[in-house]
């Protein structure tokens, strides 16, 4: 075999094979950490994005940095769908596995679809590394895979062929064999290579012998698919017909750093954010504070509370504060966000829900927090709480929250998931000049004594006087408020009075947010009701539904606190509202405390794992 | 920011009085403390409306609420990292941090420490009585062993801990202390806390005459002070005594008290350095302890360091001249874009 043949031969033994159209394609790659799975996804999902494809990814990695080599907890993977059509989910099955060894396979065997293609790499099924993952028999000469079309490849003897003329040490060559991987799925998938070279050779620009290398292997990895003869028909997706626009790819964290960064632009904010490092919100603190350049202050804090109370610091100041955490940080954070409640300053606290309780499972993705966010707190304490739906959802959802703190001088939740956070998908980049400003009112001078909670009839803010205003010096804290001048006061009337300004406050906001939107009919049976990263699998099991015939509902929340004021007219359609979440109901409690009146049943997954989109489908089916 | 206290004073005391009826307890060493630095200020050109006072929970923390300035009561513990958000935003306001000794050093021991090693331009008033106040009589950090509370009927059992440590080895670059019976000597240090640069640590012995009434008094008593007390004075030799008759200097690595006459040569003596950039020597001051020693008062260290809120403004502005000012557009619709007609 000739890996790298010259290309008037390669053409002509390309003929010889047929090329197939296919709709959607899931690919995963899985490997030990170290073995690059998540480069390789994100070249192959930069690719689809060039080549017009609509997807949606799902990376997967262990909460050890470097587990054991080869073991089962040190598997690391990266799922893509992509599409001729809109989807919204990285795939429930995959068409084709990758699996870069024995620890690989046994990890991700299930996750591919029966009749599907598993590449492995022959090498690696030595007896050490098939004991390390635990195979009693080697499973490429046993039944094991017998449901599954099987393709060997000395991947690792392969690349070191393919770099034999290379001046690089035997553990660099080792190294390069994701991308004889990736060649090989480029071919497959009728992929261009020019987007991965050219980012190899600006990624490894100080390193041209290890930029040389990579592109050798990717051609070598698509030439040896193109050539032999273990692959007959190569596929083509065509591109998705996606609303017409601009696009880029995003993941969640990109989007909500920039929408976030987009917010102080329009509030004309210093965007002050206090943070400590926590799996999975510590990657919007990594983005954050790239963009000094942006008048953007980060600062890693030595707590939780040290962030959410700098936090507070910064919007006492008159600037934007955020703080950034996932579940086990809001527990430590809830006596400072209600000091901010109580303060009535704006804050917003960014959850990037992860797997609970406790530490529980930090890199997987949950909707566990919902309650926690909205009643964590002592006394009565509302405040806002909103949640992005897709990665690129962010950054609208991100706007929205600085825009309802700045306006109702209150927290916001944005509450996220790790999966949400870690996905990506393509973006249709929004008119900049388009968006509205957003107003921070601040009084320069007062007509006599100065009123810290004299709020504004309308929205019952209070005023958001910086310190350094001359005639506005003022307290405030946490002990219980007069009202208007803000003084101490253990007035038991009084304490109602402001208990229930605060409340009103936040109810008021419904009056302020778009009302909910209905896909598909518009009453009948069944709608489900779905919040947060759960949005993909719910739209696509519909969707599929649709195709057959099955006419169901769909609506879904960005706004958790409070409802949009048409939820329970819509919902009052509905013979049946279905509730899937990831946790055992929280929603669903909140739906039938809200609007006892509404037929709601729950649909529960707690494994830290999306839904997949057959698991919707065969319970909508139970109620049609 | 803070200028050099002028003769004539700019304001007045009562400028900064706020309405708000004070409710410490008759007798409580925080109208003392509260006072002065009401006068203090009163020294400066900064208008009232440059100062923020932050607090946490406890007695002293609602010292916000009497000062005519801006001011927040927040949690316990917690006032230093709203002080810090604060200063990150604001380079130009006068800011203090009003803790106690279990505010500061029990709950809030963390941000404490860490507020201090960032050097952090802002001040820090901890106010130690030695006991849970507010809470009604329960032993704190500082409380000596054995020390019989509501909450330690057999004596406490836990060993305190000394707030000037602490200060000193977070690496602070204002450390004093000072006391509530001797508004003159506070109003000094006070003024110095003001004038510095970087964070100032300040521990003011107070005294709660309802539940732990006459702590200090062996050290602070009016009839003992000069000969248990010993007033730290920058180039100075260590000098105390109602007679002026005694002096320390060291022996081996530990002070110890020598007789000393006026006029004597002062060679050989503990000769007073707050500007020591090593931490070692301010470090033995702290350990001078009643009754073996007598204790220090004044400022213990004083030194020069570039302060985080100044780090952080100049990254930005680095940021800004390396890559130009931040260009919305570009970030959003910078690279790899496709278009789709």
């Amino acid at each position: 075999m000739e890996p790298m043949a010259d290309l008037e031969h390669q053409a002509k033994i390309k003929t010889r094979k047929s090329l197939a159209e296919a709709r959607a394609i899931t690919v995963r790659f899985a490997g030990d950490s170290g073995d690059g799975m998540q480069l390789a996804g994100d070249q192959f999902t930069d690719t689809a994005a060039v080549m017009g494809n609509d997807f949606a990814t799902l990376p997967e990695f262990p909460a050890e940095i470097r587990a054991p080599a080869g073991t089962l907890p040190g598997v690391s993977s990266f799922q893509i769908q992509f599409s001729r059509e809109i989807i919204f989910t990285p795939g429930d099955f995959c068409d084709v596995l990758i699996a870069m060894n024995p620890a690989a396979l046994k990890v991700d065997l299930p996750n591919v679809k029966k009749g599907g293609l598993v590449f492995v790499n022959e090498n690696s099924f030595d007896e050490a590394h098939l004991k390390k993952a635990g195979w009693k028999a080697n499973p490429l000469t046993d039944i094991t895979l017998k449901d599954y079309q099987v393709i060997k490849v000395p991947l690792s003897s392969l690349t070191a062929n393919a770099l034999k003329d290379h001046p690089l040490k035997l553990s660099e060559v080792e190294r390069c064999k994701n991308f004889f991987a990736l060649g090989i799925v480029f071919w497959l998938y009728d992929r261009t290579l020019d987007h991965t070279i050219e980012w190899i050779q600006k990624k490894f620009g100080k390193r041209p012998e290890i930029a040389s290398a990579n592109v050798a292997v990717l051609k070598a990895g698509y030439n040896y698919a193109d050539i032999t003869e273990v692959l007959p028909v190569q596929y083509h997706i065509k591109e998705a017909k996606l609303e017409p626009g601009t696009y880029r790819k995003i993941t969640g964290y990109e989007a909500t750093a920039i929408g976030f960064i987009t917010a102080a632009h329009l509030a004309q904010k210093t965007l002050f954010y206090g943070s400590y490092p926590i799996t999975p919100a510590s990657n919007i603190l990594h983005e954050l504070a790239r963009y000094k350049n942006f008048g953007i202050k980060t600062f890693q804090a030595e707590d939780e509370i040290a962030a959410v109370g700098s936090a507070i610091g910064a919007s006492f100041g008159g600037q934007l504060g955020i703080t950034g955490t996932s579940g086990p940080g809001i527990c430590l954070k809830s006596e400072a966000i209600n000091l901010a409640v109580m303060a009535e300053l704006p804050l917003v606290v960014i959850d990037a829900q992860r797997g609970g309780p406790s530490t529980g499972m930090p890199t997987k993705t949950e909707q566990g927090d919902l309650l926690q966010v909205l009643f964590g707190r002592n006394g009565e304490s509302p405040i806002a709480v909103v949640a992005p739906k897709t990665a690129s959802d962010s950054f609208r959802m991100a706007i929205e929250a600085v825009r309802i703190a700045i306006k109702y001088m209150t927290p916001v939740i944005f509450l996220s998931e790790a999966d949400i956070m870690n996905s990506a998908e393509p973006w249709k980049l929004p008119e900049l000049d388009s968006l509205p400003k957003i107003e921070a009112k601040h009084p320069a001078s007062a007509n006599g004594p100065f009123l810290p909670y004299r709020r504004d009839p309308q929205t019952l803010a209070r005023p958001w006087a910086i310190p350094g205003t001359p005639g506005l010096e003022h307290r405030i804290g946490g002990l219980s408020k007069a009202d208007l001048t803000g003084n101490v006061s253990y007035d038991g009337p009084n304490n109602q009075k402001m208990v229930d300004y605060r409340a009103n406050k936040i109810r008021g906001i419904a009056n302020d947010i778009p009302e909910q939107e209905v896909l598909g009919p518009q009453s009948g049976k069944l709608i489900v009701l779905g919040w947060g990263g759960t949005f993909g699998p719910i739209y696509q099991a519909i969707a599929d539904l649709k195709a057959e015939g099955i006419q169901v509902a769909q609506a879904h929340l960005n706004y958790l606190n409070p409802f949009p004021k048409n939820l329970e007219k819509i919902l009052g359609q509905f013979q049946k509202v279905l509730i899937p979440e990831l946790n055992s109901g929280q929603l669903l409690m909140l739906i039938r405390s809200a609007y006892p009146g509404t037929n709601a049943v729950g649909m529960h997954k707690i494994q830290c794992q999306p839904f997949k989109v057959e698991e919707i489908k065969a319970k909508i089916r139970e109620f049609i | 920011m803070a200028q050099e206290a002028a003769k004539k004073p700019p304001h007045a005391r009562e400028d900064f009085i706020s309405g708000q009826e004070v409710r410490w307890c008759p007798g409580c060493g925080d109208y003392s403390i509260l006072a002065t630095m009401q006068r203090t200020l009163a020294k400066f050109d900064l208008p009232r409306e440059k100062y923020v006072f932050i607090s946490g929970i406890g007695c002293s923390s609602r010292f916000p609420y009497y000062m005519n300035t801006y001011g927040f009561h927040s949690i316990h513990g917690r006032a230093p990292t709203i002080a810090t958000g604060l200063r990150c935003v604001n380079p130009d306001l006068s800011i203090w941090v009003l803790t106690g000794d279990g505010d500061g050093l029990s709950i809030g021991g963390n941000h404490l420490v860490h507020s201090m090693r960032r050097n952090i331009n802002f001040n820090i008033l901890l106010v130690n009585n030695r006991i849970y106040g507010l809470t009604k009589g329960q032993y704190s950090p500082t409380s000596p062993i054995g020390k019989v509370t509501k909450s330690t009927p057999e004596g406490s059992i836990d060993y305190p801990i000394n707030a000037l440590c602490i200060a000193i080895a977070s690496e602070a670059t204002f450390i004093a202390r000072t006391l509530d019976s001797v508004p003159t000597h506070m109003g000094s240090v006070l003024e110095r806390a003001m004038n510095h640069k970087g964070v100032s640590f300040v521990e003011i012995y107070q005294n709660c005459n309802v539940f732990n009434d006459k702590a200090f008094e062996p050290v602070t008593g009016r009839d003992m002070r000069d000969d248990r007390m010993v007033i730290l004075e920058h180039g100075k030799p260590l000098i105390f005594g109602k007679n002026r008759d005694k002096a320390i200097r060291l022996k081996g690595l530990q002070p110890e008290v020598v007789d000393y006459k006026e006029g004597m040569d002062s060679k050989g003596f503990l000769i007073h350095n707050e500007n020591d950039p090593e931490p070692n020597y301010a470090y033995l001051l702290t350990q001078m302890e009643y009754p073996s020693m007598p204790v220090p008062f004044g400022v213990f260290r004083d030194i020069k360091k570039p302060t985080y809120d100044e780090m952080l403004n100049a990254q930005v502005e680095e940021a800004i001249k390396k890559r130009g000012k931040g260009d919305l557009k570009e970030l959003i619709y910078g690279s790899d874009t496709w278009t789709v007609k």
